[in-house]
Parts: structure tokens; sequence; C-alpha cells
């Protein structure tokens, strides 16, 4: 097994060419590096891209912000400004492991993973994040929706990485949340999660919303029912319920040890009322 | 040790009082040594190949291109290790059968759960030793196979021994099945016993299977000199028992073999028994060179521990004013590949806190395709009052009384026969009850979507075979060797016991884990035994010790001995002859030492009697989502009796950490098995034992009514506080919701939909 640390995005392309499917990149390696030990997976070569300036800043670009796909939970949590812009995201990106764990795991080892179940992932999908990817051909951007095709597929190529996450700048009266159900407290994986990002006209009335989901089909979700239900309405508990319902239906889950399809149903309803409530008061600013 | 805080008005120095554990910076610091922290020179690594059916024929295996890897040193399959007749012999709490335990070490005509060992190699390194597990060609038959205990009892249903025939039964059938053994034990008249009855009721009850969930998985070193002589490392709970398992499985003499017990990172049961040890051994004789192995943590679920799973079936009748008259009971439990569920004692505890007249218990013990279990925290135990205790809790509902006072006015006192045989001596289930009517939590008021529970516990506690040797120092200071590995502050409690029979300060006296060569045979540190065995023969050294001072002193002093006594920590002239010569101290008495007859030593070694029940009562409060079915227990007061607490934080520990598992196993553990037979949660990721956050501060009281065969008072406590806990959160469950759960573990998904069900027959409270 190689290590290697380049220094640059061009020198990870490259690497990540010559080394051909026996290559593998590592952010925080909260998940690979688990997965070499219990020989689920073997790679040649390991590409940190840890090492590459460029992936581990944030930067505010007119109201829109720029996360690295290698800054780490630690590292979002205590930037000066993202967490009151985006306290969803953060508050999803941060529920990852514990302390320890989150001084390492990035949301791009978050994403690129491939878990139905990856907490950060519904939560940049409710924030119409956009992924950066950078490969042999040059760079370009994707919804984070269509980056996760099915367990441990991606759209992206064996040779392209995400560069960042591009969050956009956000009008007045907007916020976001992120809840997951586990059946324990913490150190656990979603068995439902659910990411709301909203917008209020100055009348109170919806004017934007996003929902998203976890765990409850092969990949996380984009519910654009859910944009129906709130749009141009008073968020009210009627709304909820509606909202609520449409979450449930847009759910494809599976049985598994982790929990059933009827109570994965019943709770991405129960998730998304409680969701939106705390996205409706952070934009009220009540929170 | 410092920090000792003395309670007003005690009788004792030491006894009660709460000193820092000796041993406690170095674990906390990384400098303590595991199981998994000796290395050796030449040290090689050795790994296990596992079967990936949970039932096949072995046809044949070719252990040649592994053999021929370079890095490889040895490998071994069962032909390594001599067959075993089938015999059962008693081992502590349980009975153990030579055959099948050489076959559980490594599997021979048949692989029976999938992880059953079916090869081992030792390597220059861990990956090198992988890559030869890939070269070993096993040609499996694979056979149909069964998990659960129900499905395993049928007649058509595949079979795991093919000559196994239940014992037990009159007359015995003729044709072999998955039963290995069915047990019955009673008292009275059961049918005229709920003849009588005002009130009956019946409910059934199902548990998953739970792993002991050591974090420390078993690790061990062993090598072997040229001449035959091997020394092992292991983390364990009886390093004379692996002594003994492995001598017996390689047809060694017991003479040969040196266990050493390392540091362990807890037992709770499930290193009580080998499954590294015997191949560590045989790999380093045959490579010469020392063979570490540890487990993975998929290897411990899915080859080690757990305990049984079970269905059981529990019928309690009562009349109108409570007083119970007739319990009766059907016990299902899954032993795992190898017959020797703990169905036996889960019988006998089930119904052992209650005084009833009339009682019925029927266990079956039944084989099926999954690791054979090996004892976990009052084995069987907290399976079984999990069933009654529930029941006990309808039953006060009915009646009318609150579930306190229905276990008072049916509690087992002084003079009880209980249904397994014996009358109990003094026993302080009563006290338990009434310290828990006594404290605030009972009267907290309640908030919304919560419920309080409560539920009693039971274990009978044992003693045993115990060695214990004490030297004193030639500077007066003292060395105290015991053979029961400290898993839960042992050498604390044993210093404190041998500082007080001494009068010496607790900095005086270090306490160390002998090998098996340093002492007698020891009994393991299991069935709450250590502190009371291991307890009773430290003061039994310490007394020795007095003696022999005393009539060192007297040859001194040219005093019969009868004129010597040992006073404080001294000895002095006695009776007509005291304030004849100046007191001794121990440094005094050890200075003269070899020139008054040699060495000081006492040495004790006896079959400990008079081990005593302890028993507890305990109170849940727990808050349900009413949407999610998630329960959280946000209170809970354990109240047990200890006999006598000699050092009263270990004793805490105990009761928190009893229920810090109880919890667990109430709410989210559980082995979950595919169609295929494989287990899919081994990891701590998907095995949910509870984390920190999930539990609140636990509190304890504790009861102490003495002992009256132990020096000091001791009873066990290390048991029952694992038996309420499943039945308590249960409880509280049923009175925060309306709805009664009878199927462990309580988790979301089977809550909510319990709820809702109840829901719809308008039966729910939320
Ligand atoms: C104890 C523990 C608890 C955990 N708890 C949670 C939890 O609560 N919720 C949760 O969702 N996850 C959890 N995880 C999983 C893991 O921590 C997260 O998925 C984490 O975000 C992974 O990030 P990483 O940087 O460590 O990824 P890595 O392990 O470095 O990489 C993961 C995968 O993504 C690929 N990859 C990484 N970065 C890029 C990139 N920029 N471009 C292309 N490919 C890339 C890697 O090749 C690899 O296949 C937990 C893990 C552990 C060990």
């Amino acid at each position: 097994m190689r290590y290697e640390a380049p220094a640059t995005v061009d020198q990870a392309v490259a690497l990540l060419s010559a080394a051909g499917p026996d290559g593998r990149v590592m952010a925080g390696g909260t998940d690979l590096l688990v997965q070499v030990r219990t020989d689920v997976l073997d790679p040649g070569v390991i590409i940190d891209i840890k090492g590459i300036a460029e992936l581990r800043q944030i930067t505010e670009e007119a109201g829109a912000f720029r996360v690295g796909a290698a800054v780490t939970g630690a590292e979002l949590k205590e930037h000066p400004k993202l967490k009151s812009v985006w306290p969803g995201v953060v508050e999803a990106a941060n529920l990852i492991g514990s302390t320890q764990v989150q001084g390492r795991a990035t949301m791009g080892g978050n994403l690129c993973n491939g878990s139905p179940a990856a907490d950060s992932v519904p939560a940049l999908i409710a924030a119409g994040a956009k992924a950066v990817i950078a490969g042999p051909k040059g760079r370009r951007e994707v919804a984070v929706e269509d980056v996760m095709l099915a367990p441990r597929k991606l759209s992206i190529g064996r040779d392209e990485i995400i560069t960042a996450f591009v969050l956009p700048a956000r009008p007045a009266r907007s916020s976001d949340a992120y809840l997951r159900f586990i059946p324990r407290t913490e150190m656990d994986i979603a068995v439902v999660g659910c990411g709301v990002s909203l917008t209020l006209g100055a009348d109170g009335t919806c004017t934007a919303a996003r929902l998203a989901l976890g765990a409850v089909a092969e990949k996380p979700l984009l519910v654009t029912a859910a944009q129906d239900v709130l749009v141009g309405k008073r968020i009210d508990e009627a709304v909820l319920d509606k909202l609520g319902a449409a979450a449930s239906a847009a759910c494809r889950p599976i049985d598994d040890k982790r929990g059933t399809k009827e109570f994965r149903v019943k709770i991405a309803a129960v998730l998304a009322r409680r969701v939106a409530q705390i996205a409706l008061e952070r934009a009220e600013g009540k929170q | 040790m410092q920090e000792k805080v003395k309670e007003p008005g005690s009788e004792f120095t030491h006894i009660g009082t709460r000193p820092v554990r000796p041993d406690g910076v170095d674990k906390v610091t990384g400098r303590a040594r595991f199981g998994a922290d000796l290395s050796l020179p030449g040290q090689i690594t050795g790994k296990v190949l596992r079967s990936p059916h949970p039932h096949a024929r072995i046809r044949s295996i070719d252990t040649s291109a592994a053999e021929k890897l370079a890095g490889v040193k040895a490998v071994v399959t069962a032909a390594d290790f001599k067959d075993q007749p089938s015999e059962f012999v008693p081992a502590g709490e349980m009975m153990i059968n030579y055959r099948d335990v050489v076959r559980n070490v490594m599997a021979r005509e048949k692989v029976l759960f999938e992880g059953h060992p079916v090869a081992a190699v030792a390597a220059t390194s861990a990956s090198i030793a992988k890559q030869a597990l890939k070269l070993i060609k096993v040609d499996y038959e694979v056979l149909p196979h069964v998990i659960d205990v129900r499905e395993a009892m049928k007649p058509d249903a595949p079979l795991l021994h093919e000559d196994m025939i239940t014992q037990g039964m009159t007359p015995a059938p003729t044709k072999p099945s998955n039963i290995a053994k069915r047990i019955e034990i009673g008292l009275g008249d059961i049918a005229a016993g709920f003849a009588a009855a005002d009130i009956v009721i019946e409910r059934e009850f199902d548990t998953k299977p739970v792993h002991q969930g050591y974090i420390e998985p078993h690790a061990c070193s062993a090598t072997v000199s040229e001449d035959g002589q091997a020394e092992l490392w292991v983390s364990t709970q009886g390093h004379w028992i692996v002594r003994a398992h492995c001598a017996r499985l390689l047809g060694w003499d017991v003479s040969k073999i040196r266990v050493t017990a390392a540091e362990i990172g807890g037992g709770f049961g499930g290193k009580t028994v080998v499954y590294l040890e015997p191949i560590a051994l045989a790999l380093a004789k045959k490579s010469g060179r020392p063979v570490k192995m540890v487990m993975t943590r998929e290897e411990v679920l899915k080859a080690s521990g757990p305990t049984s799973g079970a269905h059981v079936k529990v019928k309690m009748g009562a009349k109108k004013d409570g007083t119970l008259v007739a319990a009766e009971a059907q016990l299902l439990f899954q032993a795992g590949a190898f017959q020797g569920s703990p169905v036996q004692p889960a019988a006998m505890c089930a119904f052992a806190p209650y005084d009833i007249a009339n009682v019925k218990l029927v266990g079956y013990d039944v084989v099926s395709n999954r690791p054979k279990v090996a004892a976990y925290r009052a084995p069987g135990g907290p399976i079984a009052e999990f069933a009654v205790e529930s029941v006990v809790d309808e039953l006060a509902a009915k009646v009318g009384l609150d579930p306190i006072a229905l276990r008072l006015k049916n509690a087992a006192k002084q003079g009880t026969r209980a249904a397994y045989g014996p009358k109990f001596g003094p026993v302080g289930f009563v006290e338990t009850l009434e310290a828990a009517e006594a404290h605030a939590h009972w009267r907290t008021p309640l908030g919304k979507n919560q419920g309080r529970g409560v539920a009693a516990g039971f274990w009978f506690n044992i003693g045993g075979e115990t060695s214990v040797s004490l030297s004193l120092n030639e500077d007066g200071t003292l060395s105290l060797t015991a053979g029961t590995p400290d898993i839960g502050g042992l050498r604390a409690s044993l210093c404190m016991m041998a500082g007080e029979e001494l009068s010496v300060g607790l900095d005086k006296i270090r306490v160390q884990i002998g090998d098996t060569g340093q002492l007698g045979y020891n009994f393991l540190t299991g069935g709450s035994r250590a502190t009371f065995s291991s307890g009773m023969a430290t003061v039994e050294a310490a007394r020795e010790v007095k003696r022999e001072a005393c009539k060192r002193a007297a040859k001194m002093w040219e005093l019969p001995v009868e004129a010597v006594e040992y006073v404080d920590g001294k000895v002095r002239p006695a009776g007509p002859n005291a304030g004849k010569h100046e007191p001794m101290t121990l440094a005094q008495v050890a200075a003269i030492a070899g020139k008054t007859g040699g060495p000081i030593v006492g040495y004790s070694r006896i079959n400990a009697h008079g081990a005593a029940p302890s028993f507890a009562t305990h109170l849940c409060d727990v808050e349900v989502d009413p949407e999610t079915g998630k329960a959280t227990v946000i209170r809970y007061t354990a109240l047990q009796d200890a006999g006598r607490a000699i050092h009263p934080s270990y004793v805490e520990g105990q009761y928190q950490g009893g229920v810090a598992q109880g919890i667990g196993w109430a709410l989210n553990e559980e082995y979950i098995y595919g169609p295929d037979g494989r287990m899919q949660n081994a990891g701590f990721l998907d095995y949910r034992v509870p984390v920190a956050s999930d539990l609140p501060m636990i509190d304890t009281v504790i009861v102490e009514v003495p002992n009256p065969s132990h020096p000091y008072g001791v009873r066990g406590v290390g048991e029952t506080p694992i038996c309420p806990p499943m039945a308590a959160v249960a409880n509280a469950i049923a009175n925060a919701t309306g709805v009664r759960m009878t199927d462990l573990p309580m988790s979301p998904p089977k809550v909510l939909k319990a709820l809702d069900d109840a829901r719809a027959k308008g039966a729910a409270k939320m």
C-alpha cells in the first residue's frame, strides 16, 4: 500500500488517474480506514487530500460560501459566520461521530463514501449546494443530489475529486435545519435523516423551500413535492401535516437491521414536521 | 491510596471507606498491561480461519498452500487437538463437556455457526497471516441451518448433533433432536395453587441473545520452551480454569502450563471459557515462537459470548388481597451450537424473591446454529426475572396494590423456602423494598409521556476454591497474592480487609494477582465470588500472620505464646505479663523473623462456604416519544443488599454497571441474523450498547444485611444488578403508554408499532 500526499488538486488528479482502480482519495479517513481495517477495501494507493490548501478553506463570495471538501466538522463549527447562515448544514456535519471523529471527518468524505444515511448530505441537498468536481478534463459543478446514485455508487468518475461545496447566497429571513432519528443519542447511523431549508417573505409566507431525506431510499432524496406544499403558504399545523405526508410518500425504504420500512415511512413524516418547525423559527429570527 | 472518608461511628478503620483505586491511574494513563499488551522477543501473530456458513459438514481441509507461504511458521487444525470423550464435569456454576469444548475451539466434523474456527495460522506479520488464511481450502457441504429456539425444537428442524437424545425425559426419546435437556423444579401443588387463586395472569416473553460487550477483545500471548514448558499471558476471569482447559485439550500436564492473568478490560462472565488460548499454545509449540492472538470485534461478536435468547411463558395466581399463591413458568433457552444454556439457574431464580407455596418450572436447553453461549452476569437470571417481574407488575395493578406493596406482601425472608430447595438465611429483600418506598425517587411526580417502573432482582452468589498468600516483608510491609483476577476493584477490597484485620495502613500492603505457579488452585472471578471468597481467605491469611507474629515475639521474650497478643498492629505481652516488654511493631517482628524461625507467611487455601444471595429493588422512570416510540430512561435508582460494602464506591459501580448493561438489553441490544444465518450487526455501530449520553446518572442505595458466614458480612454484589432493569424499563413503559412490551429489545420500531396497534384499539395512554 502506497501513501501519497499531493499539494495541489492537479497533482491529486494526476496521481488518481495513474493509480487507476487501485487508487483511493482519503480526506479524514474515518470511513476509508475503517473499511481497510475490516477488509472491505484494499487500496494500492491512498491519496491524502488534506494537504491541499484550497480544499481546507472556507471562503465567502458575494454571500455564497465555498467550503473546501476536506474541511473538517470541527472547522465548520468554528467558522465565525457559516453557522449563523447555514445552521442546518453545520449541525448535520457536526452530528457525525464524536469529538475525535469531528477533528477528521469531512463533508466530501461523507458524500463520497456513498451511504444513503450520510448525515450532512440531506442538509446539503436542502441547502441547494453544488459540488465542485475536478478531473483530468477540468472542473465542473454538479448539484449534490446528483452525485450519489446508489449505495457506494457515484456519478463522478474514479479519477475525479470533489474540491468544494458551494452554498448559495441567502435572501433575508432564510434558514435551515437538520434532524436525524437514531435509537441512541449519539455514535449511530441515521435511521431517517431530514434537512429543510426555507425562505420567508415579508408577510411570513414561505417563498422558497427544499426538503431532503436520508436513509429512506437507495440514496439521499430531494423531495420536490415538499416545495409545492410549503411555497406560497404560511407554515401552520395543517401545512406541517401535509409536509409530513409528502415526506412519507417520497420514501422507498428497505427493511434492514436499522429499521423497518413501515417505521422509516412514519418517522420521515415526524422528522419533516419537526425540522420544518425549527427552520421556520430560525427564519423568523426566534432561535 | 488516599482520600479515605470514614463514616462517623463505624466500628471499622478501613472497611466502608472509599480510598482511591490503586490500579486506576495506570488504567487511565495507558500504563496498565492488558491481554494484548505483552510483546515477547521473536513473537509472531496468530489468526483464525472461521466458517462463513452457519451449518456445514467439513469434507476436507487443505492447508498445504498456506504452509508454503513465506513467513508462515505454523498451521493448526482440529487434528492438533486431542478428541475428548463425552462426559460432563462440573465447572463452577455450570457443567461442561470437553467433547463440546474441543469442538467449539476448533470445528471437527461440522461447523455449527458462522465464525466457528476451522484452522489457524501463525506468521511473521498479521498481513501474511491473513494471506495464509485465504490459501486454506475448506471443502464444505453446506447444510440447512436453524437460528430461532422454537424453530430448533420442531421435529423437522435441521439437526446439529445427530446423536443428541434429550436428557431428563421419561421415557427417554428414541429419536435425536436439538433439545439437549429438560429440567423441572417445583414446590407444593401447582394445580391446587391456581384453583385457589382469584386472579391469574399468563404472558409470553421473548428475549434476544445479548453479548457481554466487554471493551477488551479476547487476547493472549503464548510461548513454549524447548523442553515443553508453556507460558500463557491472557485476559481472563480465571487463569486456573484456562490452564485446566488448555492442558486437557492439548493433552499436556497441568504443571507444564503457567498462566498469568493480564489486567482485564471487562469479562462479565464471557472470559470464563477458552477460545484462542489452546490455539495460541498449539501454534507456539508447533512454530517454536511466541504467538500473540487478538480477536477483532467482529470475531468477538460472532464467535464468543453471548447469553441465551429465550422464549418464556409465565403464569401467576394471586388472591384478591395480593397474596401470591401459584407460579408456573416454561423456559425455552437457546444454548448456541453446543448444549449448556443457563436454563437451570434461570429456573432456580425466577420466583426466588417471593414466598409462594406452589411453584412449577420447566426448562429446555436447546441448540441452534449460533455461537455457544457463555456466562453473562447472573447467567439466565435476567431473562427469567424480566418475565416474572413483568407479570408481578400486572398482578399488582389488577389487585389494586402499588408494585412495592405487592412485593412487600410476598417478599422472601429469612426462613422462606425457595423453589430450588434451600431455606433462606438472613436476606435483605424487604429492606431494599422499604428503602425504595422511602426514597425521594418513589414520590417524585412524573411529567408528560413519562412512566415509572419497579422490579426486583435476585442472585445466588457462590464461594469455591480459593488460595491467598500474605507475606510479611523484611521492612514490615506486606505482600498479598490472590488468585482471582481483579475486575471490579478486588485488589483494593482485599487490601482493606487485610489492613483492617492487621490494623495496618493501606499503603503498607501491596496486593497482586498471582500466576498459576504461585498459589494453589483458584476458581475464577465469577458468581460474584471474588470479594467474598478471596476476602475470606485474606482474613484467614492475615490471622495466620498475626498468630505467627505473636509466636515469634513469644520466642524472643521467652513467654508462652498465649501470653502474647496482637493489638493495633503491634504484638505485646498480655495478661500477667503485660508491660514486661515494649510492644513490637510488625517491622520489628519482621526484623527478627530470620532468627525466630524464618519468613512469616500467612497462607490460606479454602473452599469458601456460606455465600449468601443478594436481593435488589430498582426504580426506573422513562419518557416515551409518542411519535417515534423511543423510550429514554430519565431516572434510575438501584437499591441492593450488599451484606457489607467493603469499598462502597466499587459496590455502587457494580450496581451502576449492571443497570447500564440491563438498559442496553432492554432497549436496543440484539443479534440480528439474515435468512442466510449470518449475523448482520457484528460491530458496536449496529450492536447497540448504550453510550454514556443514553443513560441518566444511576442512583444507588447500598442496603447492608450482613452475611453471617463471612468475617465482614460480605455477599456478592456483581450479578444481581443486571436482573431487574429489563422489567423495570418495561414496567415504566407500560406505566407511561398503557402498552405492555413482552419482546426484547424494546427498540423504537417495536414500541411505535405496539403503540399504534393499541391506539387503533383505544388501549393506549398516549
Ligand atoms: C465512530 C464513527 C462515527 C461515525 N458517525 C457518523 C455519523 O453519525 N453520521 C455519518 O453520516 N457518518 C458517520 N461516520 C462515518 C464518517 O465519519 C463520515 O462519513 C465522514 O464524513 C467521512 O469523512 P472522511 O473525510 O473521514 O472520509 P474518508 O474516509 O476520507 O473518505 C470516505 C470516502 O470518500 C472518498 N472521498 C473522500 N473525500 C473525497 C473527495 N473530496 N472527493 C472524492 N472522493 C472523496 C474516499 O475515497 C472514501 O471512499 C462515522 C464514522 C466513525 C468512525
